[in-house]
């Protein structure tokens, strides 16, 4: 199975387990991924706001170059849930709004490009991963499974709504992901939260108004007793993950939930090791509760639930440069 | 109150005889697709679903009356649209499927646009994002978390720059922006864009 792929901006950054995991999986899905070349970030929430049709252009030409470079597929693959929105929302207004349409198309003429609209299918990563892929596929490759692992399944919102497409079984309770952790084998809990906002980019702008979003979500999954929330968008996990420290010091909690992507409980339950699956690199420590599966954390992980301000790292800095093209898998 | 200097649309049905409807149709068609807001019955089922409802100045339904009495200036000085934080739970409830999301988008922009955005934190926030954008064509987090914290410190600066350190010892963020190749051809086409918006 064939798909052109957009990674966006998170997943060569603060997500790049999310990537990491993906690529470690992919071949055992069968999917072949074709990286869009040279992409643009598709705005997040911001370009938006400031600017309308020049929007739609920025993400426009993400449409017009996988248009032009599309070889067999034309299905545009979004692991992020902000990417895969604006894609879909761009596709579907220069589809059926012909002055909005124009106006793109005139901007993107300027660099010598062009979108049909409506050549491209934008899809998620877990809608492709369910749909194609299927249950069945899945449950044949698990061979480690999470059994005893209580999962919170959670996935914020731009993924179902506004649902563009009427991809999902439900804008507020979709059952999918719970579908997919149990073919894992992982014991799924009741998470009423399970389509509440993270808080987005408020942890930017206002950080009460931010911790508050954080707490509720932290406190649900605690509360249902999750041993792990598993997420499928990069922003969710950055939110609720980097910030769950700061979000206890404001309420002097002392809430440790450690916020996975899908993929890397993926990776575990087809037998990948952890360190490949960019597990370690979550701030909250997922270490004890992975250690309920017998998945060893990589060590240089420091103790759960406390601030990493101190920790240095051996290999020193700077950071390994991250390719901007997908690497396919090979390492 | 009346801002605007296009001669006013006819009055449509939905719309109060004495108000000043241009700026309803001007909402209405800068946003993409049919948005829908004429059909607002002023349920409440927005606010009521809205998570940042407690934060913000006016309810969304609040707003849209504001809009549709041609009450510009104090919707477009609202910090409605700024608290919205993009969840689409009030877009999928709505009874008449008002696009209502979007037009928080449209809302912002042209508050940006008249100099009457009122959460200084939320513009300077989308305007230096997009400032990176247009820079390299990709998002740049170092770089905004240090520009944006120095103006405006959400978490505070110290807690900013120990998440910042975090990230670095977790390979989960870059010292240097990456840059698409050919940043150029994105420029042309966004500056053409913003022509023809400006055209509007
Ligand atoms: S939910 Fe829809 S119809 Fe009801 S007040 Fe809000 S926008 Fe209007
Ligand atoms: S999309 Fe915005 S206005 Fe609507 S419910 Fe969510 S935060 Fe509130």
């Amino acid at each position: 199975m064939k798909y052109m792929f957009y990674p966006g901006c998170s997943l060569h950054r603060s997500a790049r387990p999310y990537l990491d995991s993906l690529a470690a999986i992919q071949e055992k899905l069968t999917m072949e991924l074709q990286e869009v070349e040279d992409w643009n970030c598709c705005g997040a929430t911001e370009y938006m706001s400031v600017y309308r049709a020049p929007a739609h252009a920025l993400v426009g030409r993400n449409l017009a170059l996988a248009q032009q470079q599309s070889n067999g597929s034309d299905t545009v693959m979004a692991a992020c849930s902000a990417c895969y929105l604006n894609l879909e929302k761009t596709e579907n207004y220069m589809r059926t709004d012909e002055e909005l349409n124009n106006k793109v198309n005139t901007a993107l003429a300027e660099g010598d490009l062009h979108y049909d609209a409506g050549s491209i299918q934008v899809r998620h990563l877990l809608d492709i991963i369910y749909n194609d892929v299927g249950m069945d596929r899945i449950k044949n490759l698990v061979t480690n499974p999470l059994e005893g692992l209580k999962v919170a399944a959670y996935y914020g919102c731009m993924i179902v709504r506004p649902d563009v497409n009427q991809r999902w079984n439900s804008p507020e309770y979709p059952t999918v992901l719970e579908e997919l952790m149990e073919a894992l084998g992982a014991e799924v809990i009741d998470f009423p939260m399970k389509t509440h906002c993270c808080s987005g980019h408020m942890t930017q702008i206002s950080s009460d108004v931010a911790y508050e979003l954080i707490r509720r979500l932290i406190y649900g999954a605690t509360h249902y007793e999750a041993d792990i929330l598993v997420t499928l968008c990069p922003m969710c996990q950055l939110n609720l993950d980097a910030y769950q420290i700061e979000m206890n010091n404001h309420f002097d909690t002392d809430y440790v939930m450690p916020i996975l992507y899908f993929t890397q409980l993926m990776g575990l339950a087809f037998g990948i090791e952890p360190e490949e699956l960019g597990i370690g690199r979550e701030f909250v420590s997922a270490k004890q509760a992975l250690a309920k599966i017998g998945a060893p954390v990589p060590d240089e992980v420091p103790e759960k639930g406390k601030p990493r301000r101190k920790k240095k790292k051996e290999e020193g800095l700077p950071m390994p440069q991250v390719s901007t093209r997908f690497n396919g898998g090979s390492k | 109150m009346n801002t605007t200097a296009e001669p006013a649309a006819p009055v449509r049905e939905g719309e109060a005889a004495t108000a000043e409807p241009s700026f309803l149709r001007w909402i209405e068609n800068n946003t993409p697709g049919d948005s829908r807001l004429i059909m607002c019955i002023q349920c409440g089922t927005c606010g009521g679903s809205c998570p940042s409802g407690p934060d913000m100045d006016h309810s969304p339904r609040q707003v849209f009356a504001m809009v549709r009495a041609g009450l510009k200036d104090e919707a477009l000085s609202s910090n409605t649209p700024w608290y919205c934080v993009s969840c689409y739970l009030c877009t999928v409830r709505c009874p008449q499927e008002v696009h209502i999301t979007d037009i928080m988008y449209t809302l912002k922009s042209k508050a940006i646009e008249e100099g009457m955005a009122q959460v200084d934190a939320a513009k300077v926030w989308s305007e230096t994002f997009i400032g990176y954008v247009e820079e390299y064509g990709r998002s740049f987090e170092l770089g905004l978390a240090t520009r944006h914290n120095i103006r405006h410190r959400p978490m505070g600066m110290t807690r900013a720059a120990s998440l910042g350190v975090g990230m670095l010892a977790k390979g989960r963020i870059d010292l240097t922006p990456q840059v698409i190749e050919d940043v150029g051809q994105l420029r042309l086409i966004l500056w053409k864009a913003k022509e023809l918006e400006a055209e509007q």
